[in-house]
């Protein structure tokens, strides 16, 4: 039976809903830093790939209220989350277009901006490798020269004198037998390019290096304790310490992994230095938050899967080729979560996975939402369906099939996690009532309905942990000091409910607030849909750390046993006399009075730390069998109904139904926002970006008005958001994160709908109109 | 430099302009209206949407000098006197997540309200199309403002 709570599930008000809406949230751009305030300007390459020959930055450094000019050589420090690939100003070498060469620093941003223009670079053009079989070919330009020298995580494994930066390879049984048994192999390519984050909020960072040696950053951020962290290994050499600097992470205007790790906030950090006992701020435009910032990394995938006439799954071959750009400091990560988990949710004994890193000259590919699993799961979903139309099979059958179930082996080996999947299909063939005749709404529409699968595990180091500060105020309110990073999805408030459900204090008394690394304990990153599971489970200890001092506390001073107590409406309470009862704003921060007149206790401070201690990613380089890299996996299913035009090839969402096993569900009313939110921006990535570089490797859409991101009217006319709750047995109640998840379906769906209605397969992403329309003329 | 007054939520405000500044840029650097954000530049995403003599625009695209003598209303004005049922019905819904949108939105889910005070779900749809949110879907958005509209 399922256990009811009194806060845990409920669709609660944000803790920082009012703040939003009433304009009250500041921003990192919103704060007033003084008069003394400095702005910074970046100067930029205009090549893919070239050698700086030289930078004359006089004429720049006499400009009128000019205070300084950088470049590289005032930096050359390596820096990378992953892999130290990258320096904080270019050295000797660019390699994309927009890469920061220089920085001017300015007293307005006008000044620093028309300076910007008198700083003269020379180049010398080097050959450039724009996408990522090209970057492969044997006499293909290498990019990174001393790739061998770079520090990395000692999961990652570079090809020095060739621009694979990471080959993550999967093995398990025996492929060739697979394919050997198989009735059916189908075997084929697909195409996901690279994609844009477009978080509302730009990129910000305002940094002072005080004249005492303490540096402040103040940034639109995800992780501040990682940024703080990169910032003082970079700037080590300067001297600075991890405790010299400080980041204060105000609210932060959408995320979605573009402001994971660090990017332009280096730069802050860096020219705060030169410009020391001074405040300087450096903010990004639209233009430069499409190609300066990550991308969602391109991908070219070779598919095959063979399967029995019955459906069953005998091996899966997947190869992934990714363009990761310049710098894969974070993107080689992502190639790697994908070449561990690229066989989908599916019980499979032989497989082969290889998923390559490419170095192109293309901006640097990084996090976004999803992390590689909506990239590759359009192939592979993709297929799924096509092969239940070869066989006969109802494309939801073979799913049912096929699906993995706790206890079967994920492919590098481990055991899966108990999950929901199976639920899942069912509850979505429901829901969008999967056998009902749907009507087009005039003869030139045709309907499709599509299915598709999903799961995501966090992609994390395996000692990335979390911790929280929980403090009791005279009140019996409570601050929560976490360093998470409250990105819109609801994180704050749901630590709110978790220690409220164990405390019994309200979540309206609990005040949970994106942190200061000064004042807020250490939490990795607000990455991989994990941070409700492991800094939850932070903050569940820590709440559990109070209540046990509080009951310790009560044992030495009403006598009464331990076990017999328990807190219900801010009160402590005991099961052995009913008559008992103390209210926590009675001695939470002063004590218990003695007989005597003597005090005992003291102000109540909860401690809660979680590491995921089982997680390994100690395997075998050539199979990556033997570790645990990988915590959980997430899983669900998704559905749609649409309508295609056949004489213009414009799809229309009539109904997506998306179930998401959330383990348990902390929060009904922000679960069902990231449901529609997490699926229009997956249905975004199909139906309309369409990012576009010339032959220079330039792009020529970084803006709304040529990259389309959907507004109110391009909404699905009915979504149905299903949560299924199979608990995750190390997560905070049984939670697991959802996050990123909700947009994983919407791309292979769509594509099966489309065929579905019209017969024609689309096997390059986006799935647009124009597409679409010269697909069904060429068939007809 | 020259010198301007705005009707700045209610209340006359006097501020020195270059003829090339931008309103959003005043509002926020020279009037300590925060409110308003910039997310494009160019007009394509609204956060910027203010009031101008009761009429949303978009404070990125209206040079500072062109409003001199004229009415502007930000979030800052309109809940001067509390908040209003449309935010209290943003809060009770869970609208919006990062927020970064949420002025622009409310300024023209505001105008929608005024000059039609039982917008159809269409209705709603067209009025707040020209603001970008990356978040939400706009699901939570929507129906928020479909609340009041049946009241």
């Amino acid at each position: 039976m399922k256990k009811e709570y009194t806060t845990i599930g409920k669709p609660e008000i944000r803790v920082d809903g009012r703040e939003k809406v009433s304009g009250a949230a500041l921003y990192t751009e919103d704060i007033e830093y003084g008069p003394d305030l400095l702005y910074a300007e970046i100067v930029e390459s205009p090549y893919a790939h070239a050698l700086i020959k030289n930078i004359d930055t006089s004429e720049a450094e006499k400009y009128p209220e000019v205070l300084t000019v950088v470049t590289g050589k005032d930096f050359p420090y390596r820096f990378g989350l992953y892999m130290k690939d990258r320096f904080i100003f270019a050295q000797d070498r660019v390699r994309f277009i927009g890469e920061q060469v220089a920085a001017v620093v300015a007293r307005s941003p006008q000044v620093a901006k028309r300076a910007a223009k008198l700083v003269k670079v020379e180049y010398e053009e080097l050959p450039k490798v724009l996408n990522e079989m090209d970057a492969l070919k044997d006499d293909a330009y290498i990019i990174h020269e001393d790739l061998e020298n770079y520090t990395h995580v000692p999961w990652f494994f570079p090809k020095p004198k060739t621009n694979v930066a990471h080959w993550r390879k999967t093995r398990r049984g025996d492929v060739r037998k697979g394919f050997e048994e198989a009735d059916y192999v189908l075997e084929d390519s697909y195409y996901v390019p690279r994609y844009v984050h477009c978080a509302i909020e730009y990129h910000a960072a305002v940094a002072k290096y005080d004249k005492g040696g303490r540096l402040t950053v103040w940034a639109s951020s995800q992780s501040p304790h990682t940024q703080r962290h990169l910032f003082a290994e970079a700037l080590a050499p300067l001297g600075i310490r991890h405790n010299d600097v400080r980041v204060i992470a105000p609210h932060v205007g959408g995320g979605f992994g573009s402001k994971a790790g660090v990017t332009m906030e280096i730069m802050a950090a860096a020219i705060a230095t030169k410009v020391q006992g001074h405040t300087v701020k450096l903010m990004w435009s639209r233009e430069r938050e499409f190609y300066n910032t990550y991308q969602r990394l391109g991908v070219t995938s070779k598919l095959k899967i063979g399967v029995k006439n019955d459906g069953r799954i005998t091996a899966i071959d997947h190869q992934l080729f990714w363009d990761a750009g310049a710098y894969v400091e974070y993107g080689a990560n992502v190639v790697n979560a994908v070449g561990l988990s690229a066989i989908g949710p599916y019980k499979v004994d032989n497989v082969s996975i290889d998923s390559v890193c490419v170095y192109t000259n293309l901006p640097p590919g990084g996090a976004y939402r999803g992390f590689g699993y909506s990239e590759f799961l359009f192939g592979l979903e993709s297929h799924m369906t096509r092969i239940a139309k070869h066989l006969g099979i109802d494309e939801i059958e073979i799913r049912k099939i096929n699906g993995i179930k706790e206890g079967d082996l994920t492919a590098y080996g481990a055991k899966m996690n108990p999950n929901g999947l199976h639920e899942s299909i069912e509850e979505v063939k429901k829901a969008i009532e999967w056998d009902k005749e749907y009507k087009p709404s005039d003869e030139n529409k045709v309907i499709g309905r599509g299915f598709s699968l999903l799961w995501k595990a966090p992609a994390m180091p395996p000692n990335a942990s979390s911790s929280c500060f929980l403090k009791f105020n005279e009140d019996a309110s409570i601050n929560i000091l976490v360093s998470g990073m409250d990105i819109g999805q609801g994180y704050l408030t749901v630590m709110a409910q978790i220690a409220s459900e164990i405390l019994s204090v309200p979540v309206s008394k609990i005040r949970t607030e994106n942190p200061d690394t000064d004042r807020n304990p250490y939490e990795w990153q607000t990455v991989a849909s994990h941070v409700s599971w492991s800094c939850g489970n932070a903050v569940r200890l820590a709440a559990i750390d109070a209540r046990n001092q509080i009951f310790d506390l009560i044992v030495r001073t009403k006598y009464l046993p331990k076990d017999s107590l328990y807190l219900e409406d801010e009160k402590v309470k005991s099961t052995q006399n009913p008559n008992f009862e103390l209210a926590l704003k009675n001695f939470v921060i002063d004590g218990i009075m003695m007989g005597d007149g003597t005090f005992k206790g003291g102000p109540i401070l909860g401690r809660g730390v979680f590491m995921p201690e089982f997680s390994s990613t100690k395997a075998d380089p050539d199979t990556s069998q033997g570790g645990h890299p990988n915590v959980h996996y997430t899983v669900g299913a998704g559905a749609v109904i649409l309508e295609v035009d056949k004489q213009t090839g414009k799809i229309k969402i009539l109904k997506v139904a998306e179930a998401i096993d959330a383990g348990q569900v902390l929060n009904a009313s922000l679960a069902k926002g990231q449901v529609a939110g997490g699926l229009l921006q997956g249905l975004a990535t199909v139906l309309y970006e369409d990012i576009r570089y010339d032959k220079n490797g330039k792009l020529l859409n970084p803006n709304f008005t040529d990259y389309k991101i959907p507004t109110a009217k391009d909404i699905p006319d009915e979504i149905i958001s299903i949560l299924v709750e199979v608990p995750q047995p190390d997560g905070p109640f049984g939670a697991r994160g959802i996050g990123e998840q909700t947009m994983l379906p919407a791309a292979p769906m769509v594509a099966n709908a489309v065929e579905d209605a019209l017969g024609v397969r689309i096997k390059s992403m986006p799935v647009t109109a124009e597409k679409v329309l010269l697909e069904y003329l060429k068939k007809k | 430099m020259q010198k301007i007054s705005i009707k700045l939520n209610g209340e006359v405000r006097y501020v020195y302009v270059e003829p090339n500044e931008v309103l959003l840029d005043v509002l926020r650097d020279k009037l300590g209206a925060k409110s308003p954000k910039s997310g494009c530049e160019r007009g394509d995403c609204g956060a910027c949407a203010v009031l101008l003599n009761g009429k949303s625009v978009r404070s990125c695209l209206i040079l500072a000098i062109e409003v001199d003598g004229q009415e502007i209303d930000t979030l800052e004005g309109l809940s001067q006197g509390g908040l209003t049922p449309l935010q209290e019905s943003f809060i009770r819904h869970n609208s919006f997540q990062c927020g970064f949108c949420a002025p622009g939105m409310t300024i023209s889910a505001t105008e929608l309200l005024k000059n039609n005070p039982h917008p159809t779900r269409d209705e709603i749809k067209e009025a707040i199309a020209g603001n970008l949110c990356r978040c939400t879907g706009y699901e939570s958005i929507i129906e928020a403002i479909e609340e009041i509209s049946k009241k």
